[in-house]
């Protein structure tokens, strides 16, 4: 279970991310897209999902019995080769229906003062 | 460029999801979980197969809001994910996509979208925000 101390704290990654035009191109290939000036809509995905992995884990919870509830996004532009960002993640709410963890996720992406994109992930940790 | 309406209907499109786009999915987005790569895994923690990760599921749909407005103007997207798309060995599933335009204001067009596998729909709640 999680340790319902960590709600509403707030997680930010010692090291920056760099986005590369390969990692743009390998995402939107699988999509089947080919513009790649800037990268597919989800694509923080890529790496907020390391960092609330990271966070999930270090709170003791097991990684492989995680189904993914919902997912939000809003993009204040888009992410671009080149971008250089910091990671930040809270915990927003924890809660346990029916033997499942249901822990609530918002990781942003800046871009030294510039908010990007933010995400919002619900994540069911199954009994 | 495109002229939306409220109330327009979008045009469906399929999209194919095999073991093998799994696998550069995970590869492309970090998510290695097993459940998505590993029949025995998966099925021994109860699932009927590999299932297909929610967020390729979503990147799909994304890449269906791309194609209507451009990746850079999708400003606002999100879905739930309400059931499982099922991925057997050496099999195509196909993702079937739709849109409606629901609202057009203030520069922006809400999107509700649609996706089907094997007629369940597997996205809920699915909308889109796009920047005119």
């Amino acid at each position: 279970m999680l340790n319902p101390d960590l709600v509403g704290r707030t997680f930010t990654s010692a090291d920056s991310v760099t986005v590369t035009k390969e990692a743009i191109q390998k995402f939107a290939e699988v999509i089947g897209e080919n513009n790649i000036e800037v990268a597919p809509p989800t694509f923080a995905i890529s790496i907020t999902l390391e960092q609330s992995q990271a966070l999930l884990q270090d709170s003791g919870l097991d990684w492989t019995r995680v189904v993914h509830g919902d997912q939000r996004f809003e993009l204040k532009r888009p992410i671009v080769a080149g971008d250089v960002f910091h990671c930040s993640s809270t915990i927003e709410s924890a809660r346990n229906v029916a033997g499942n963890e249901i822990v609530s996720v918002r990781s942003d992406l800046n871009s030294g003062s510039e908010l990007v994109v933010s995400t919002w992930s619900t994540l069911v940790v199954r009994a | 460029m495109t002229k939306f309406e409220a109330g327009q209907e979008l045009a469906p499109k399929t999209f194919t999801i095999n073991r093998k786009l799994l696998i550069a999915y995970a590869s492309a987005s970090g998510d290695q979980n097993p459940i998505h790569q590993d029949e025995t895994f998966a099925k021994s923690v109860g699932l009927p197969d590999v299932i297909a990760h929610g967020m390729l599921t979503m990147a799909l749909a994304g890449k269906y809001l791309s194609d209507i407005a451009g990746s850079q103007s999708v400003i606002e997207f999100s879905a739930k994910f309400i059931k499982p798309v099922v991925v057997p060995a050496e099999t195509d599933v196909s993702l079937i996509v739709s849109g409606k335009v629901t609202e057009v204001s203030n520069g922006t067009a809400k999107i509700e979208l649609l996706a089907m596998c094997n007629d369940i729909k597997v996205l809920g709640m699915a909308k889109g925000l796009i920047k005119l």
